[in-house]
């Protein structure tokens, strides 16, 4: 098992060092494209559109750059509250509707709690607005995010970023659609399974059953027991949820056409559950534990100032390593992924469409290629994630028995 | 691209609530039977490969008693056989000793009875002898007598030997 940990260490650090050579080269082909607006295609901001979340799910343009240019997405609900104007529910596709439109539904869609004044929002004159930029009474979308008009328009600072208030942004976003996926998905999976155990009783597993059971197995066989002890059958719904959990919606970012999700390419989620294994350590720590950390065992007291602080420190930095190592793997493989392919583009751009055509079987080779060390990487950071949670939990309940063995 | 490290509210909000949600039903629909199954199953088969072991245990038990229950009938048999043979040895050397003695009685009968006979045979043979003798001496005597000299020497004489008496 230690040997089989190194190995997992040795293969996560290559990826990643092949990742941050590829990002090097690569990278700065999208702001070099990035420059040349006026030939088409910004390589930049189509990799920022799909690996940013955002509120509608979007699959193809059609007439791109046209004055009939069309978007095919789905449009997701927007949920807002802000002091001013209280909750609000609409669709996101209210953004994309004609000026004419606005006043009159969102008068009657928007509802506005009572002890709120009464206000007449002042419409935003899309003159005023910036390109990219779509109103909705008085909410702007802007790059993806909401924010409140003021004064009917939006302010942007010398760096470009609005400088406007955000409301309270509890929409359903395409990550949010994303996670509600992966969640239907993996209780009717499961819940099929179970159910399948129940009927069937003590027997073999069958088809699909048997390839969950083998994961199921590997998280309690390989993860759960060696890292944990004798105590892992507390933490094992846990590590089983949050592997199938990453492990599902890693797959789901896999998928071409269903709307590129980057679930867990997202800080917010990996933070969400990074906290969710840092909560579980800290209420599951014992007294051995806590007292490894606030008094560290064979150390001379003049050194507690200088290592209290660095045993606090270690204590956040396992989940924000966590959360890291997961956000940065997934958007690094959607990252390169889509730079293959924006190469073409960027190509047919700089040098007409023959180069384009010339570049797509490279192009396309190395997308399979990387696609197929994403399906590695998607099955690994489920693992890693997994792994180092139950570690940390194995930490937590471990009963310490000083020792003159015991260094650290 | 700073927008990549800062995370929504609204994100956390609702990865939250999903996943306390999902941990929850799964833990309550899909773990927990799942894993109780594979217990169960792991069980069954460790219960399984232990009655084995045992079944193998006995079955080796029993082929060691069976193959002393085998040596033990040889060793019976042998045992019997020599037995046998003793016996048989025995019977034969008492036959033969009875035999010899009968034999050995027989001889000695006949040949008490070869003496009884010669014996007998002996007296008659005297007993003829004697009347032969008789006889002859009857016969001589009736030829000296004829002789009435000689009859009267003979009278004289017998006479004498009575008178001596």
């Amino acid at each position: 098992m230690q040997v089989l940990r190194s190995n997992n260490l040795i293969i996560n650090v290559i990826i990643v060092l092949i990742r941050a050579s590829l990002s090097l080269v690569f990278g700065f082909l999208p702001t070099w494209a990035s420059g040349n607006q006026g030939k088409g295609f910004d390589a930049g901001q189509m990799i920022g559109d799909h690996i940013l979340d955002a509120h509608e799910i979007h699959f193809f343009t059609l007439h791109e750059g046209q004055p009939d240019e069309v978007h095919i997405s789905v449009p997701l609900p927007v949920i807002l509250y802000s002091r001013e104007f209280g909750w609000d529910v609409f669709w996101s596709s209210a953004f994309h509707h004609g000026r004419e439109h606005q006043t009159a539904e969102h008068s009657q869609n928007a509802t506005y709690s009572a002890d709120t004044p009464i206000h007449t929002p002042k419409q935003p004159d899309h003159s005023e607005l910036p390109p990219g930029a779509h109103a909705y009474g008085p909410y702007i979308l802007y790059k993806h995010k909401i924010y409140l008009a003021e004064d009917g328009g939006l302010r942007l600072g010398p760096d470009g970023k609005p400088l406007n208030k955000r409301p309270l942004d509890l929409s359903i976003t395409k990550n949010v659609a994303g996670i509600f996926l992966a969640f239907i998905l993996l209780f009717l999976l499961f819940r099929a399974a179970a159910k399948a155990y129940q009927r069937q009783g003590v027997t073999a597993p069958k088809g699909f059953q048997n390839v969950l059971e083998t994961l199921i197995l590997f998280v309690r066989d390989e993860i759960a027991k060696p890292s944990i002890g004798p105590k892992y059958e507390k933490f094992l719904p846990y590590l089983l949820t949050v592997f199938f959990f990453i492990f599902t919606c890693n797959l789901l970012g896999l998928i071409p056409f269903i709307g590129g999700f980057n679930i867990t390419g997202n800080i917010a989620v990996t933070l969400t559950l990074a906290a969710f294994t840092f909560a579980l350590t800290c209420l599951n720590g014992n007294a051995s534990y806590w007292s490894h950390i606030f008094w560290p065992p064979g150390v001379p007291k003049v050194l507690y100032p200088l290592l209290i602080p660095i045993e606090i420190m270690g204590m956040f930095n396992k989940p924000l390593v966590l959360m890291l190592r997961l956000f940065a793997n997934i958007t690094a493989g959607h990252i390169i992924i889509l730079s293959f392919v924006a190469l073409i583009f960027i190509f047919s751009a700089l040098f007409g469409p023959l180069a384009g055509y010339a570049t797509s079987p490279f192009s396309m080779l190395f997308t399979i290629f990387m696609n197929l060390l994403e399906l590695l990487v998607a099955f690994l950071q489920a693992y890693v994630f997994t792994l180092l949670s139950a570690i940390y939990f194995g930490q937590a309940v471990e009963e310490h028995h000083h020792s003159a063995s015991h260094v650290h | 691209m700073d927008q990549l490290v800062s995370p929504g509210i609204g994100l956390i909000f609702w990865t939250t609530l999903a996943f306390l949600v999902l941990l929850f039903l799964l833990k309550k629909f899909a773990w927990k039977p799942i894993l109780k199954a594979l217990k169960e199953r792991e069980e069954r088969i460790s219960q399984a490969l232990s009655a084995a072991e045992e079944a193998e245990k006995r079955l080796k038990e029993i082929q060691l008693r069976n193959e002393s229950l085998v040596a033990e009938a040889a060793r019976e048999r042998e045992a019997i056989l020599k037995a046998a043979r003793e016996a048989s040895e025995k019977m034969v050397a008492e036959a033969k000793e009875k035999a010899a003695a009968e034999a050995q009685r027989l001889l000695e009968q006949a040949r008490e009875n070869i003496h009884n006979e010669r014996m007998k045979a002996l007296t008659d043979l005297k007993n003829q002898v004697g009347m032969l003798s008789l006889e002859i001496a009857e016969k001589i005597m009736r030829l000296r007598l004829q002789d009435e000299a000689l009859r009267d020497q003979a009278i004289r004489q017998l006479l004498d030997d009575i008178k001596l008496n």
